[in-house]
């Protein structure tokens, strides 16, 4: 078990490194380079070179990679001209607020899912079972940013139920001040998740209700129940974990639709925001962190997974 | 794969796990089931109805086994399809919408293009009144000709993309599975890299660097989307080139390029074909968030998205013919190409892995 979780957090690392060369590649492949993005088409050619200079760009192209790195390590992310602050600054306030959604989505998304998965085998076959199918075809189908905005025109335009968005306020925790503002961007970001984890939950138990075991516990007498809930849930949930790790970076990146619609401060919202007003450092840097974040995120659903299947815990890896 | 009836259901299900890894089958999220297979009953199992359903979820066998197959794998493939229903549906849908969006402009004129001459419509936004049958949007446009003017870079950008990020997948994964050793090792971790970012944020940093327009679009989607048909193309690679054809050709003296280019693509062109499908829907609804986003065509073009992000502006006023006709293209689409995939899998007889 511990080789496995050496592995892959080793994995993780080589992982975090990779995306710091692709997001830096990136930044080097700017047209104008990054001086040109910050100082604007009239820079003179001798500014140019002295913007290079300063920030270490006429050194050779591996130094510069290195420099880089330990930036990062102090979480050095670059600086916005256009926010005149350092990039961690803008992300460091952001970054609980995307973390929040994304984490509440997600859980609510299993809360709901799970027992849906359960309801449809159990229900197999029945009108129940298809109407559910048919929810989530079209949850599925339906991109966030469309059912966000039928969500808004329903519920706060014509119902005025639901405020259109989070309270905005230049203090830093204002979004969490009102719950009832959390509803709408919390189940947009998860109705297709809510939608893929219930088929899934639904496959992954009739995988289960075909195994030897399940077949062993009934010649022993177990009930029906038992079967369902004892043997065959907790098994089917096992795989669910992988799906959860895998599924993330798309969740995350769903945050960035979501906040955009709800207008909810993460660093969803700060990317389009910096990407409008052409902010590079704070694209690429939230960019980082967002990937960073998930990459996480993906390694403490594999160490779940090992803490709740015996299987890897006790054997070797497969 | 023929069995008699009795013994089949118990073993076929131990079998069907094997292969069945639930990481590779489940990805499908949407009716992977065979739609009218018949229920077999198991005679003394626990859950007949669950076994039978699981064998349903083997892969659609031609009705009727090999006994009755008659004519070629093409008609058989053309079969199987056409009892899906929805799919072929689908299919019209799809072959409607395109004719729609490129031929419909020929017979229903609009000016999409000059915001000035349009601007006096303003006032009279709302459908029917004034000889635009679904109305206008903030700025003027004719809703019916812009639905058909978005959608044709909508879907170009969406099947283009498609296709870039399959040919691209395909050469990477084929010759990463050929090859393997180090240059595998190396080439399916940069799968791996760039699977972990998430997808919008990537897609935003790199059009915001290099300027959106509608080849970069293309470029850009199929840059986020190449990695998945790597990943399904090394793994059949992997299995195919140890197959006994391939170990012939090469007896013989037949080059790597020949052997990935004759006998392992043309081997794995279902789970190509079926990713592809797939894939447009994804990319149609990557441009469409993008629009969303303001980044997607830049004026005077425009696409779905864009359409939808124009319309929320207007959304408070009630202005909902802004925002259903477009947001129904999108869904539709979206779910038809879906349809369509499901149907090419069973038909193909591959299974395919989905993000």
């Amino acid at each position: 078990m511990t080789g496995y979780l050496v592995r892959r957090f080793i994995q993780a690392i080589i992982v975090v490194v990779g995306v710091v060369l692709i997001v830096f590649i990136i930044s080097r492949l700017i047209p104008g380079g990054e001086a040109r993005a910050v100082l604007g088409t009239r820079a003179t050619q001798t500014e140019i070179h002295r913007f290079n200079k300063v920030n270490g760009f006429t050194k050779p192209v591996l130094v510069q990679f290195w420099n880089y790195l330990k930036g990062l390590v102090t979480l050095k992310l670059g600086y916005s001209y256009k926010l005149t602050q350092p990039v961690w600054n803008a992300l460091k306030l952001r970054l609980p607020k995307t973390l929040v959604l994304v984490g509440v989505s997600t859980l609510l998304a299993l809360v709901i899912a799970i027992p849906l998965g359960v309801i449809q085998v159990v229900r197999r076959h029945k009108p129940s079972d298809y109407a559910l199918t048919g929810i989530s075809f079209l949850l599925y189908a339906m991109p966030a940013f469309f059912l966000g905005t039928l969500l808004i025109i329903w519920f706060s335009f014509d119902a005025k139920l639901l405020p259109v968005a989070p309270p905005q306020s230049s203090s830093p925790w204002a979004v969490f001040t009102d719950p009832k503002a959390f509803i709408m961007p919390v189940f947009t970001l998860a109705a297709i998740y809510i939608a893929s984890f219930s088929r899934y939950m639904r496959s992954s138990m009739l995988d289960a209700l075909a195994e030897d075991y399940i077949r062993t516990a009934r010649a022993k007498g177990a009930s029906n129940r038992r079967v369902l809930y004892g043997h065959a849930l907790r098994n089917a949930l096992i795989p669910i974990i992988t799906l959860l790790g895998l599924t993330l970076p798309a969740i995350v990146s769903g945050a960035v639709i979501t906040e955009s619609v709800f207008n909810y401060p993460g660093m969803g919202l700060l990317i389009v925001r910096s990407a409008t007003t052409h902010d590079i450092p704070v694209v690429l840097g939230t960019t980082l962190v967002a990937t960073v974040a998930t990459v996480i995120g993906s390694l403490i659903a594999d160490i779940l997974y090992v803490i709740v299947d015996p299987r890897i815990r006790y054997g070797g890896v497969q | 794969m023929t069995y008699p009836d009795d013994t089949r259901v118990g073993e076929d299900v131990a079998d069907g796990r094997g292969e069945t890894s639930s990481e590779y089958r489940s990805q499908s999220v949407i009716g992977s089931d065979a739609p009218d297979a018949p229920e077999r009953l198991g005679p003394d199992l626990v859950i007949p109805s669950v076994e039978a359903e699981i064998a349903e979820r083997e892969p659609a066998l031609p009705s009727g086994g090999e006994a009755q197959s008659t004519g070629g794998i093409g008609i058989q493939i053309v079969r199987v399809f056409a009892e899906h229903k929805l799919a072929v549906a689908s299919l019209a849908f799809i072959i409607l919408m395109v004719l729609f969006c490129w031929l419909g402009p020929v017979f229903y004129h609009t000016d999409q293009t000059n915001q000035a001459a349009v601007l006096l419509n303003i006032e009279n936004g709302a459908p029917g009144a004034t000889g635009h049958p679904l109305g206008t949007d903030g700025t003027g446009f004719d809703i019916l000709g812009r639905l058909m003017y978005g959608g044709q870079t909508s879907l170009i950008v969406g099947l283009l993309s498609a296709l870039v990020a399959t040919v691209i997948g395909v050469i990477w994964g084929a010759v990463a599975g050929f090859l393997g050793r180090w240059l595998d090792a190396l080439m399916m971790r940069i799968v791996d890299i760039v699977l972990s970012i998430p997808v919008l944020f990537l897609l935003i940093a790199l059009v915001t660097i290099f300027h959106s327009s509608e080849p970069l679009l293309i470029f850009v989607i199929a840059g986020v989307s190449w990695l998945i048909p790597a990943r399904l193309v090394r793994g059949e690679t992997l299995s195919l080139r140890t197959r006994e054809y391939v170990q012939a050709v090469r007896a013989m003296g037949g080059r790597g390029g020949r052997i990935i280019g004759r006998h392992i693509i043309p081997n794995a062109v279902g789970t190509i074909v079926v990713f592809a499908t797939f894939q447009v829907a994804t990319s149609i609804l990557l441009l469409a968030a993008l629009g969303y986003l303001g980044f997607g065509v830049p004026p005077p073009g425009t696409d779905w998205g864009s359409m939808l992000s124009t319309a929320v502006n207007s959304a408070g006023n009630g202005w909902w013919w802004e925002i259903y006709p477009v947001g129904a293209c999108i869904v539709l689409v979206v779910i038809a190409f879906n349809f369509i995939g499901d149907a090419l899998r069973d038909a193909l007889e591959v299974r395919t892995q989905r993000r």
